[in-house]
């Protein structure tokens, strides 16, 4: 195809090769903004620093993330003819034996968290048989946490852009017919098959086409697509010139939160490269046609992760959806026919062309094909951003991959969805996560985040916090969303203070199937399902809030309180040391008390006494 | 706050409608805020009426009309942030720093905001200031960074 980018494959692969097999060490910090807030770049300092007055060549990659979160930061270590250590949680101290090691010293076996690749160490499992990795299939997510994002060659050693060439290899017609062979359903959400969605814009009528890339990625306690912007940006990128060449658009738009400041500066160092390299421009990879990618920050609307509202966004307006049809693959942007797909939905567009559909349909459902990225958060013990074969079960994700629910508590709740989705119980648990067997269950699989609860969240708390999020984000456009959230969320406001009346729980229902059936666009349509799910399945807790004026889970404010046990208080204070309102008073050695005028039940006092002193109690409101 | 200095600022974008959410985050970049007049100016430059600036810069969270402090606190109320106790760290910011959500200190050091989620989620809770993430927050931990500013 092109010789220009044979040579360029040759001289990054012949780089990667000797960056990863050569005789200097390597050494990579994961310094995405997960590992940042974990103290990264606190860490490279150290290792650069130490290793810095000695006479000692190596080179310190910048690495993605990796995944499991709560192991940050990350730091792996390449020594010429050892394997490759992979440490976890290294703080100041640890980095400083791991320099120590990169000098020739001693392996700090404890800090070990797993080798990656062939070689291996006896006592160290291999990073793809720990429990966290061993459920796993990396594939979208292969390159997070292995290669520099900010270096395009290191994309390209690992097959970037030859899906990019093999799509070209193809004509329009056959590029389709490869993707509906993959089943790849959008990513983004609805689960709409991507290759029907680019043949109605491909069939609809007009001279100027665009493709606009979500990332707009809104759902709280959702962050798949930040990692993969941080980590490896260039895969968007393959799977968004392919889609734009396909559909015949010459300009796409990535449409990113501002609140990812660092996945928008990787994405402009990435647009860059692809420029400079001839993916992108005005012959891109010599397909004689031109393709261009802009980048448009997002200004703080959850709405619009809604196709029409993101468009409307895009063309400098508020970001209010409008009804469908016509759906934006036949009027988008301008009026111009339009395929908007979410950043996952196009990273793995540029996988199966670069391996096949075949290859891409290895894994999945019948109905549900390929992996799929997940955020993996809440109260489970390894929080941390997974990628399953679709039709992996709540369970296996929770229990097996995140180690069940974080400090011995019990398994309460698992939300999926975002504030789109629902609460599942735990008989819901061995359900396989596909699009349809969700949706049966009440909830939707949304973009990805899944958020586990123990038995200490209020599932009437939680439905309020989702509907405070909708009421919130709400456009205002339409009555049933603007008004009906507004509602909902008063009603769960009244029932989590004590004010509730049993005929509130029929009034939610009835108010919820009203707002679902009038609202213009998905966010109203969706906004109860929160509330529905919890009522499904945890009905006695809202009865429970109503009738007897408890709250089970001890959660919300109006209905406890907060005592310390005369017979196990042994006086140490830790509790007292630790109350954000010193509240808490007494002589060392002696019992304690809480003054409940100040007591904003925070419960610090109870997750810090280790001898069981600090009990909450019902109290009424 | 002088908008005649804006002139670089704006030269850099179009003056079509379709450039007005980029020349607002522009200009609310440069000034750190978006004061009246300012409006009138990037109305102006995208040919578009005031009230459509206006109708834009209110819709969206991202917009101030008020200047805001050197530090800008912002607790992220995500779904992982709310299940690990959110609202105790932003009410421990609001007693700490003596103001609450949406507020500045009078000496302009602080403001104190809240973001729909940092994407910081398997380290929650997490607060972020001048977009630098602090993750797995208790109240205490809050109070203590902010006493030491606060001094």
């Amino acid at each position: 195809m092109t010789a220009g980018f044979e040579q360029l494959r040759q001289t990054a692969e012949e780089q990667w090769e000797d960056l990863t097999t050569g005789d200097i060490p390597v050494i990579t910090v994961g310094t995405a903004t997960c590992g940042r807030s974990a103290g990264a770049l606190d860490t490279l300092d150290v290792l650069r620093g130490e290793l810095a007055g000695r006479e000692l060549e190596c080179r310190f990659v910048e690495v993605g993330c990796l995944g499991p979160c709560y192991a940050e930061p990350l730091v792996t270590v390449s020594l010429p003819g050892a394997a490759t250590v992979l440490f976890a949680s290294v703080n100041i101290k640890a980095a400083r034996k791991i320099a120590a090691y990169v000098a020739g010293g001693e392996l700090p076996e404890d800090l070990a968290f797993a080798t990656i690749g062939t070689d291996s160490i006896p006592g160290i499992p291999e990073l793809m048989e720990t429990p966290v990795m061993k459920g796993q299939v990396r594939r979208v997510l292969r390159n997070c946490g292995v290669i520099d994002p900010g270096d395009i060659r290191h994309s390209i050693a690992r097959g970037a852009y030859s899906g990019l060439q093999r799509a070209l290899e193809l004509d329009r017609d056959a590029r389709i017919e490869e993707l509906d062979r993959s089943g790849l359903r959008g990513r983004g959400g609805a689960g709409f098959p991507v290759s029907r969605k680019w043949k109605f814009c491909i069939d609809a009528p007009g001279d100027t086409r665009y493709i606009i890339c979500n990332a707009d990625e809104g759902d709280p306690g959702a962050f798949m697509n930040r990692s993969l912007l941080e980590g490896d940006p260039h895969a968007l990128l393959e799977g968004m010139i392919i889609a734009g060449l396909t559909i015949g658009a010459a300009e796409g738009y990535i449409y990113c939160r501002a609140e990812y400041p660092l996945a928008l500066a990787r994405l402009a160092v990435a647009i860059e490269q692809a420029e400079e390299a001839g993916f992108l421009g005005p012959d891109a990879l010599g397909s004689g046609r031109p393709f261009r990618i802009k980048v448009k920050e997002g200004a703080g609307a959850f709405v619009c992760g809604e196709e029409t509202a993101l468009i409307a966004s895009l063309e400098g307006r508020r970001g209010m959806p409008r009804p469908r049809p016509p759906f934006p693959a036949v009027s988008g942007l301008w009026g111009c026919p339009t395929v908007i797909n979410n950043v996952e939905t196009l990273a793995s567009v540029a996988l199966i062309f670069q391996h096949g559909a075949a290859w891409y349909a290895e894994y999945g459902t019948t109905r549900s094909k390929g992996t799929k990225t997940f955020a993996l958060v809440g109260n489970v013990a390894r929080p941390g951003l997974v990628e399953v074969p679709l039709g992996t079960t709540l369970r296996e994700m929770i229990f097996d991959i995140g180690g069940g629910v974080a400090s011995g508590h019990r398994f309460k709740a698992v939300q999926t969805g975002g504030p789109s989705g629902g609460c599942l119980p735990e008989e819901k648990l061995d359900i396989p996560v596909d699009y349809e067997s969700l949706q049966e269950a009440g909830t939707i699989m949304g973009s990805g985040g899944i958020v586990v609860m123990d038995e200490r969240t209020c599932m009437v708390d939680f439905a309020r916090f989702f509907l405070d999020f909708a009421a919130d984000e709400s456009c205002g456009k339409c009555g049933p969303c603007r008004l009906g959230t507004r509602q909902l969320l008063r009603i769960l406001e009244d029932i989590t203070q004590g004010k509730g009346t049993v005929s509130d729980l029929e009034l939610l229902e009835g108010l919820c199937h009203n707002v679902m059936r009038g609202s213009l666009c998905g966010l109203g349509a969706t906004a109860p399902n929160p509330v529905l799910t919890t009522l499904r399945y945890f009905r006695e807790e809202y009865v429970a809030h109503v009738e007897s004026r408890t709250c089970p889970a001890l959660a919300c404010r109006d209905f406890i309180a907060f005592e310390i046990d005369e017979e196990n208080c042994t006086g140490c204070a830790a509790c007292a040391a630790l109350c954000p309102v010193d509240g808490i008073s007494g002589e060392k050695k002696d019992l304690h008390t809480i003054d409940a005028a100040v007591c904003i039940k925070c419960g610090v006092c109870s997750d810090t006494c280790t001898f069981g002193a600090v009990e909450t109690v019902q109290a009424t409101p | 706050m002088a908008t005649t200095n804006l002139g670089p600022v704006l030269s850099a974008f179009e003056r079509r409608p379709e450039s007005l959410i980029p020349l607002l985050q522009s200009v609310q970049e440069s000034l750190g805020y978006l004061p009246p007049e300012a409006l009138g100016t990037v109305a102006r430059h995208a040919r578009v009426p005031r009230s459509r600036v206006y109708g834009v810069a209110s819709f969206y969270s991202q917009f101030r009309f008020n200047p805001v402090g050197r530090q800008r606190v912002a607790v992220c109320r995500g779904t992982a942030c709310h299940v690990g106790g959110a609202k105790f760290i932003l009410e421990q910011l609001e007693r700490t720093l003596g103001i609450l959500e949406g507020q500045t200190t009078d000496d302009m050091e602080y403001s104190l905001e809240t973001v729909a989620c940092i994407g910081c989620c398997g380290l929650a809770p997490c607060i972020s200031v001048n977009d630098e993430v602090s993750a797995k927050l208790t109240p205490m931990k809050v109070r203590k960074q902010f006493k030491k500013a606060r001094k």
